[in-house]
């Protein structure tokens, strides 16, 4: 069971406290997109055995969303940080980089 | 024969004699001894029989990896199967039974197994009992099940209690040994948060009994002013009988604490489950003693050396008066001085090296005893207690060469590192060929949430198994014999033929043998797991404490590879049994989980409501009076509503208040239709569907004023619809302005129904709740009578209907206010049957019935309520794609039998001809079925294809059994069509 | 107010630590940008000030708690709270705020003795011993959600919501009964 720290009020806590959101970074396709954008906004889902971008809400602390990068094999969490973003802060590109040089980079 | 011997015995307390029984006969101990020590003291060296073969089974360990004896403990609801005894501790009054047996212990039946072993080799149950079928469940199955199994089962509702605690530390030092002790030193010095935790009542682990010097002092003074010292450590917790059943991701440590075995029936918690969250985790388990594969090595009386001294020394208990040891190392010789210095006689050590030099082989040579180098044991003798073992060359084939009488067996194969909790969250071992075992691999070790280590291993389970390794790892001098090298034995003799080792036993408990793994190897099974699963090898409750690395190295030879090649099996946890009480802990009975009570639960459980449950809400389904069926009550309470008025507590309805000058933006794109353009004082009724464009939730919202809206959502909804709206403010549209906050439980909120419940609420008096001051789909508050009430005028069953919500503190109060006010206009309760039925009757959807995730709005007619000028609400694009306006979607319509029967719930209509599977088509389905009290026969809802353009028609239904419904399709709306009633 | 009531009326279980139901209080939820000048003068107006991240603060009867970075609670008497709710909406009328009356959905209880903390070890995964007064922390009890800070020396404050307030002191009175201490 892992722990996670809350970027939002800074409260570390076991899993048992946040629920977990799936993959993070969605790009949100509406009326109008293309069947194979829209598809891919709903359905596909990256699956990777390593380096992963996932949303967890703390939802039995403070109830805020938030982002974790995590290794999904060795299960080391790089970094948690705000969910107001599109895509992986640069910092935490970089903490991931550095612990792991093969890492492919984000997308 | 084993006795209790007159002085001596370290963890005993003479003057505090215990009384027990076994299989009923009187049997007597002390404070201090296990089940074990206590019944080899009182002589009983057979205490069970094996699992398979029902062969007679003795104690063969001194702790947890004891394979054989276990017992089943207590009576009645405290009864207990499979109690180990070497772990279990003596109280007065404990009652003890042996297993696998019948009729008794003495003489069993099942030992015919025993004859027939050639025909129950490895995965037999795979091979036989296949034909003819049917004998299977009448004839194989039965008697197998009468003759398998572990122990019985208690019949009655476990009467303890159990509890869960959880704890937080720097370090956890696993293992109260020498090691553990004085890494939690070190820690503690540092001024670590530390947690000190050992499986049995003792501190010390096994120096004391196998001596030393640690630091200048003997072992025991060392120990003692070790747990002095921490004792005094503030930020040092030290317990005892706390066991560390597995070590999980992140340093999640589970410890399975006794408490009160001992003591059954005393109040206390009988176990507690410790959720320890540890920085870091270090192992000092120790190491496990194997056995030898020999013929016979299963005889009552046949005893791990380590356990023959444990025996002499901790319990002052002769396992035997002649002792044979047997042994691969020089660490077995020890058991030879124990036995010396209490006065017993060695009859011979057999070690199968060809020579033995070290320090403790020559002490015991000094003592006189004979030790027969190169030799082996090719069989033992006896069959319910040892009466001899027959030498033979450990290089040859089993030729008895000399046979010696004795009636105890002390056996050494070596010694295992315990590195369980280093394995069960991916810490990797590595061969040590030098001393036939797998250690721990400091440089793969598991590691935590910041990918560091999460455990190091000290002491014996890193394989340090002399004292000076142990404490030189730790940085203390330590000084004890030299030992010479082990031989890799694993099978005695080593060229033993079929018929010894048919008898020469890995796995005690499943009864696995040298010849069961051998024929796995010779069947294909090369994969450890694989092999493990076929013959059952490490599978019984000790999980192949002594069984595993035997195994292996058996399989290996067979398959002629090195023993790394083939690798262990997983670990995994717990690491000794736990009780399934203190996984549910106080989960249980009221407490299994959280039970939601609305302001007026009392009130409904006072008048003897029957629940439905609604999420972890217990709603009333209707007030059955005396006599009355539920059926009954439910027609009279939609009668009633119908004709006078009728009270619905509605306070589970979610409510969530969305505030902000984007709130209606926001509430555009939650629901499909238009919310922006709500009057202020006006209530809307709302879809809300997913990104899939299925149907999620529905309810009336209501503009409290320009900025702020009330959303009314299902009761399981509330919390769910509450974590979607803050979801998409929070992940997707972060820059909108707008609050939400979840009102639900703020407010009790009770439907007023019926023809007369203007005429209520006006007694209560103190607002104006005229159709012309607050007409139908709108919403006012005030002072109603002496409460603050929000009141708003809509109807989920078609009647005039006033849904008031006042406080949740006042309640209680408002209902049993109108109950009493309303008497006099025939007021009753209703519940949620009714509510459905009244629903049904009009037509009106209910979530989780018309829908089931798979249904669109458009599904259901509720096109009306999806706005034609949005560009966009969640789950608009999903319903433009082309599976969803497939003009061949079931659509709802009504159903109406043509006997006025009720369709069965879940009853299908099939269509002609049959899918590529050969199962009937089908073209529609029921959703919703009643009997309708106000129309006086079965009327349902339904999705069928096609189903609004086939007004009219008839079609079938399943029924009961094979019987078919005819059914007529009609408008869903079967009550005030034009929705008179509800606008008055 | 007719006959308010609260979920369990003051229930009270002696153990070897006291777990007690505190009957009705007054809640208000505040969701503010909580960096806001508004909020700290409609705050400071009622004599309160913004708390730090995680910190409840007590002044004068009343507290006020972080309760996320745009969320405060405001706890005070029952029959203060509708008044004081409306006052605050008043203040904060300029800013995007929204200020609830939330008393009732809520139940709050105390748990009170040298051995407080053993109750809340049994119940929530949160370190109690590592949280220092005036830090309220947000976790669950067993399995619902619960918020929890030291009120005084020995007594330790929690929060929960008002359906579950059964289930809540179901838990209390197990975990607090005798002879179960941990230490």
């Amino acid at each position: 069971m892992l722990t996670l720290t809350c970027p939002c009020c800074g409260v570390t806590a076991e899993e048992t406290e946040f629920a977990p959101g799936g993959e993070a970074h969605l790009k949100r396709f509406g009326p109008g997109s293309s069947d194979d954008d829209f598809e891919g906004y709903l359905f596909a889902r990256k699956n990777p055995k390593g380096v992963h971008f996932e949303r967890w809400r703390h939802a039995y602390g403070c109830g805020k969303w938030f982002l974790a990068a995590r290794d999904t094999n060795t299960l080391e969490v790089f970094a948690t940080y705000k969910a107001q973003t599109s895509e992986p802060p640069a910092d935490v590109i970089a903490k991931i980089k550095a612990k792991r040089p093969d890492w492919e980079g984000y997308k | 024969m084993s006795t209790r011997l007159s002085k001596g015995g370290r963890l005993i307390d003479r003057a505090k004699p215990l009384a027990f029984t076994f299989n009923g006969k009187p049997m007597r101990g002390f404070a201090g001894d296990t089940l074990a020590s206590a019944l080899l003291g009182g002589g009983q060296v057979m205490v069970g029989r094996s699992f398979k073969y029902h062969r007679p089974r003795g104690i063969v360990a001194s702790g947890a990896e004891e394979p054989n004896a276990l017992v089943g403990l207590g009576r009645n609801a405290r009864f207990e199967p499979d109690q180990r005894t070497t772990t279990t501790e003596l109280f007065e009054g404990a009652e003890t039974t042996s297993q696998n047996h019948w009729p008794s212990l003495e003489f069993d039946i099942g030992e015919i197994n025993n004859t027939f072993y050639k025909f129950l080799p490895a995965g037999f149950y795979y091979k036989t009992f296949m034909a003819p079928r049917a004998a299977w469940k009448h004839l194989f199955e039965p008697v197998i099940r009468k003759s398998a199994g572990l122990g019985g089962v208690p019949k009655e509702a476990d009467p303890d209690r159990y509890e869960q605690v959880y704890a937080h530390c720097d370090v956890l030092v696993v293992g109260g040994g020498v090691a553990g002790l004085a890494a939690a030193l070190k820690e503690g010095r540092a001024g670590k948060r530390v947690w000190l935790i050992e499986q049995t009542p003792n501190w010390g682990g096994r120096t004391p009994v196998d001596g030393g010097q640690i630091d200048g002092h003997d072992a025991q003074d060392w120990i003692d002013s070790a747990l002095a010292e921490l004792s005094s450590m503030e930020n040092v917790t030290m317990r005892t009988r706390l066991m560390a059943a597995g070590l999980h991701d992140h340093g999640y440590v589970i410890g399975y604490e006794n408490l009160a075995d001992t003591t059954p029936g005393d109040g206390r918690p009988r176990h507690r489950l410790w959720r320890i969250r540890a920085g870091h985790t270090i192992t000092a388990t120790g190491a496990i003693e194997r056995p030898l594969a020999f013929a016979g090595n299963d005889v009552p009386g046949v005893m791990l050396a380590s356990a023959v001294r444990d025996y002499i020394v901790n319990w002052a208990v002769s396992p035997g008066d002649r002792t044979v040891i047997v042994t691969n190392n020089d660490d077995a010789y020890r058991t030879a001085l124990a036995i010396l210095d209490a006065g017993l006689t060695v009859s011979a050590v057999i070690d199968a090296r060809e020579e033995t030099h070290g320090a403790l082989p020559q002490a015991v040579k000094a003592r006189g005893v004979r030790v027969l180098e190169g030799r082996g044991i090719a069989k033992v003798q006896g069959r319910k207690h040892v009466t001899g073992v027959e030498i033979c060359a450990q290089a040859g084939e089993g030729g008895a060469v000399e046979t010696i009488a004795c009636d105890c067996v002390a056996m050494s194969g070596g010694w295992s590192p315990v590195v369980h909790l280093w394995s069960h969250c991916g810490g990797k071992l590595t061969w040590d060929d030098d001393r036939a075992m797998f250690r721990p691999d400091a440089a793969r070790p598991p590691t935590g949430a910041d990918g560091s280590a999460m455990a190091t291993v000290v002491g014996a389970a890193n394989g340090d198994l002399t004292l000076p390794e142990t404490m030189g790892g730790l940085g203390i001098g330590a000084v004890s014999e030299d030992e010479a090298p082990l031989a890799q034995v694993w099978m005695m003799p080593a060229g033993a033929p079929d018929a010894l080792r048919f008898k020469s036993f890995l796995d005690y408990q499943n009864d696995v043998k040298v010849s069961d793994v051998q024929l796995a190897a010779r069947e294909g099974y090369e994969s450890v797991e694989h092999t493990k699963r076929y013959t059952t090898l490490g599978m019984a409750t000790d999980q192949g404490k002594l069984s595993n690395i035997n195994g292996l190295a058996v399989l290996s030879n067979a398959l002629g590879q090195p023993i790394p090649a083939t690798g262990t099996t997983t670990f995994r946890p717990p690491y000794t049994p736990i009780s399934l009480g203190a996984v549910t802990a106080e989960a249980k009975g009221e407490l299994f989980q959280p039970l939601r009570r609305t302001p007026m639960q009392s009130w409904h459980e006072a008048k003897g409501a029957h629940w439905e449950p609604v999420g972890h809400w217990r709603r009333p389904y209707c007030y059955p009076r005396s006599g009355e069926t539920h059926r009954n009550a439910v027609n009279r309470e939609i009668s009633n509503t119908r004709k006078n008025v009728g009270l619905l507590d509605a306070s589970t309805l979610g409510k969530i208040v969305v505030k902000g000058p984007d709130a209606g933006k926001f509430l555009d794109m939650l629901y499909t239709n238009m919310m922006s353009t709500l009057p202020v004082g006006k209530c809307r009724y709302g879809l809300m569907c997913n990104e899939n464009g299925f149907l999620m939730d529905d309810g009336v919202v209501a503009r409290l004023s320009e900025d702020t809206w009330l959303c009314h959502t299902t009761s399981g909804g509330a919390d769910r619809i509450h974590g979607w709206m803050e979801d998409w403010l929070q992940c997707e549209w972060w820059d909108w302005k707008v609050y939400v906050a979840n009102l639900t439980e703020q407010f009790a909120q009770i439907a007023v129904v019926g023809p007369k419940a203007r005429d209520l609420l006006e007694r209560l008096g103190g607002m104006d709740v005229s159709k012309e001051t607050l007409p139908f789909m709108q919403w006012t508050e005030g002072k109603l009578g002496t409460f603050d009430a929000r009141i708003f005028r809509i109807s989920f069953s078609g009647e005039l209907s006033y849904e008031i919500a006042v406080p949740a503190s006042q309640g209680l109060a408002l209902w049993e206010t109108l109950m009493a006010e309303g008497e006099a206009l025939g007021v009753m309760p209703y519940g949620t049957e009714a509510l459905h039925v009244m629903r049904a009757e009009k037509g009106f959807i209910m979530i989780g019935d018309e829908t089931d995730g798979t249904v669109i709005p458009q599904d259901l007619g509720l096109n009306w309520a999806i706005s034609k000028k949005k560009t966009d609400y969640l789950g608009k694009r999903a319903q433009e794609r082309s599976h969803m306006t497939d003009p061949n979607r079931w659509k709802l319509v009504g159903l109406e039998t043509l006997d006025g029967s009720v369709i069965p719930d879940g009853s299908h209509a099939p269509a002609e001809g049959f899918n590529a599977n050969g199962q009937r088509k089908t073209q529609g389905r029921v959703t919703s079925t009643y009997y309708s009290p106000t129309i006086g026969k079965g009327i349902a809802m339904g999705l069928v294809l096609n189903g609004p353009d086939r007004m009219g028609e008839e079609i079938e239904f399943t029924g009961e059994s094979d019987a078919m419904i005819k059914v007529r399709i009609v408008d869903p709306v079967f009550y005030d069509k034009d929705g008179e009633k509800q606008n008055v | 107010m007719s006959d308010a009531v609260s979920a369990l009326q003051g229930e009270t279980h002696e153990g070897f630590a006291t777990v007690a139901e505190t009957g009705l209080v007054g809640m208000i939820t505040i969701r503010c940008d909580l960096g806001s000048k508004g909020l700290a003068k409609a705050l400071k107006a009622e004599g309160l000030p913004v708390p730090d991240a995680r910190r409840i603060e007590t002044v004068e009867g009343r507290s006020i708690a972080w309760m996320s970075p745009d969320e405060l609670l405001l706890i005070c008497a029952h029959d203060e709270a509708p008044a004081l709710t409306e006052r605050l909406s008043t203040a904060l009328s300029g800013e995007h705020a929204l200020v609830v009356n939330v008393s009732d959905a809520r139940a709050m209880f105390t748990i009170r003795g040298e051995k407080a903390d053993q109750v809340v070890m049994k119940l929530s995964p949160a370190d109690i011993a590592t949280l220092p007064t005036g830090e309220i922390r947000r976790s669950r009890t067993a399995q619902v959600a619960a918020a929890f800070w030291r009120s005084d020396s020995d007594t330790i404050s929690l929060v929960s919501f008002r359906s579950v307030a059964g289930y809540v002191m179901g838990l209390l009175e197990v975990s607090a009964r005798e002879g179960s201490e941990l230490f």
